[in-house]
């Protein structure tokens, strides 16, 4: 196996004399590659990624705030609700008090007007009353001085004058 | 005839060094499968075992790679 | 010896072989070879989805810019759970390993590409530098507390020379299996590729079968290469931690 067509013979793993180049390859390519990465790519990367979480812990801690201020506008917002409605409250009882108050005096006026109308009424009606009772008592007088003379009879008018005014007193009674 | 024996004998011994190669399979398969029934016991302890479950399985098969070595060896450098 | 025994053409190491790139035959320390295309090539890559990727630093990432951005906290998060937090200063270094290494490997599945990680020599070197760093970081920042590492205190008296002797041979064989694994699983993988490749032109219109098995395997190697870069930094990582804290 050893006399294979061109170098196939054996490993090419053991072929010693190619040690010193693949060995001195190997340490130039390490030496490069840990130069670029650990002068330019790693520290580049490195400090992305910390951006990147700063301004993740950044962005949350500004939306732990805004959401402060939002609970803190809801509060005011209710606060202010409450506030416009109590004052709308009190305006309203105002305005009740107020018309009960213009009502009231109305409602007094109205009744004062109406006592003194039915003060009127009833003395004008006790006028009535008098004029009527006089005019009666007249009539009655002179109605029954004309029955006496009807009968021929010559009534004294004080005696008739009691008697009627007696006997109208008993019928009103 | 020497040389043809001499040749003989390191093929034979390239093919009996592989069946070195079944002991690393056995031993891959028994720390993959420990490691799945383990996982499946406790699948919240699994995720932190991987990095040991890799180094176990490295080391069972560097030894199935010992007999591939021994085996190319026999084949082509002696 | 495909040849001799069935005609195929079967030559399933040849893709690994080094081949100066500018004429000439040998390979010496300094010569451009494909190993040096595919390593730069790997280099202007990953930097192309780092820095490229990244250079609009956007706070709403782009597609690209989120690339680079889930390899870097993948491999941060790696770290920071594996090797600690004072692990945390060797991250660029396990960047880059782990960056390379997957991107060698990515690369490596092209087609008529070269897979630097499936070279020993490289992927030792790999390991051996982790070695040495986490071995050196120990003595400089516990000095010889970091031996207790070996000393198992947990363990009765009597077992615990045994249990060092067996922890400090597992200790020194860790850079090779470290290395092995990711060398011999990229070239196990290429190699089966190109043997069922071997098979679909040798069989002609049944060729569609090899050719399917060649489409699943390399599915299989997309995850083997992930994974395997994986598995090294992973490994790197628990390296580390055992440097940073040995006892435990």
């Amino acid at each position: 196996m050893a006399a294979e067509a061109n170098s196939a013979a054996g490993m090419p793993q053991l072929e010693f004399a190619t040690f010193p180049n693949q060995v001195l390859w190997l340490v130039l390519a390490l030496v490069v590659l840990y130069l670029i990465l650990s002068r330019i790519a790693l520290p580049r990367i490195g400090s992305v990624l910390a951006e990147r979480t700063g301004t993740i812990a950044n962005d949350i801690a500004a939306a732990e705030t805004f959401k402060l201020q939002a609970a803190e506008a809801e509060a005011a917002y209710h606060k202010a609700l409450d506030d416009a409605r109590a004052a709308a409250a009190k305006v309203v009882e105002e305005a009740r008090a107020e018309i009960q108050k213009d009502l009231d005096v109305a409602i007094a006026k109205a009744d004062s007007e109406i006592a003194a109308r039915s003060a009127e009424s009833e003395r004008r009606i006790a006028e009535i009353r008098e004029s009527a009772n006089e005019a009666v008592t007249a009539v009655a007088k002179e109605a029954t001085k004309d029955i006496l003379a009807a009968f021929g009879v010559k009534a004294d008018a004080r005696s008739v004058t009691a008697t009627v005014n007696a006997r109208l007193k008993e019928s009103a009674a | 005839m020497e040389g043809d024996i001499v040749q003989m004998g390191a093929y034979i011994g390239a093919g009996l060094a592989c069946m070195g190669m079944g002991g690393a399979a056995v031993g891959v398969g028994n720390v993959a499968g420990n490691f799945l029934a383990g996982a499946l016991r406790n699948p919240s302890a699994a995720p932190g075992q991987t990095a040991t479950l890799f180094i176990g399985i490295a080391f069972a098969e560097a030894l199935g790679i010992f007999s591939f070595l021994v085996a190319l060896l026999l084949m082509f450098a002696v | 010896m495909a040849e001799e025994s069935g005609g195929f053409a079967i030559h399933p190491m040849d893709q690994f072989i080094v081949r100066p790139l500018l004429g000439g035959d040998t390979v010496g320390m300094f010569t451009i070879t494909n190993v040096t295309l595919w390593m730069t090539l790997t280099v202007i890559a990953v930097s192309l989805v780092l820095v490229v990727g990244s250079r609009g630093r956007a706070l709403v990432p782009t597609r690209s810019q989120s690339i680079a951005e889930v390899l870097y906290s993948f491999v941060y998060k790696m770290v920071e759970d594996v090797a600690g937090h004072d692990g945390v200063k060797y991250f660029p270094y396990i960047m880059t390993l782990f960056m390379f290494i997957l991107f060698s490997n990515l690369l490596g599945l092209l087609p008529w590409s070269f897979t630097t990680t499936s070279h020993i020599a490289v992927t030792a070197v790999l390991a051996a530098a982790v070695f040495i760093t986490v071995t050196v970081l120990g003595f400089v920042l516990h000095g010889a507390s970091f031996l207790k590492l070996f000393w198992i205190t947990s363990a009765p008296l009597a077992l615990r020379p045994i249990l060092a002797l067996i922890e400090v041979i597992s200790y020194f064989v860790r850079p090779l299996s470290h290395s092995i694994r990711l060398a011999g699983n990229m070239m196990a993988g290429h190699a089966v590729v190109k043997v069922f490749a071997g098979f679909a032109g040798a069989l002609g219109l049944f060729g569609v079968l090899p050719i399917l098995a060649v489409t699943a395997v390399y599915g299989l190697e997309l995850l083997v290469s992930v994974i395997q870069a994986y598995v090294f930094t992973i490994l790197t990582c628990v390296y580390l931690r055992d440097a940073l804290h040995p006892h435990h």
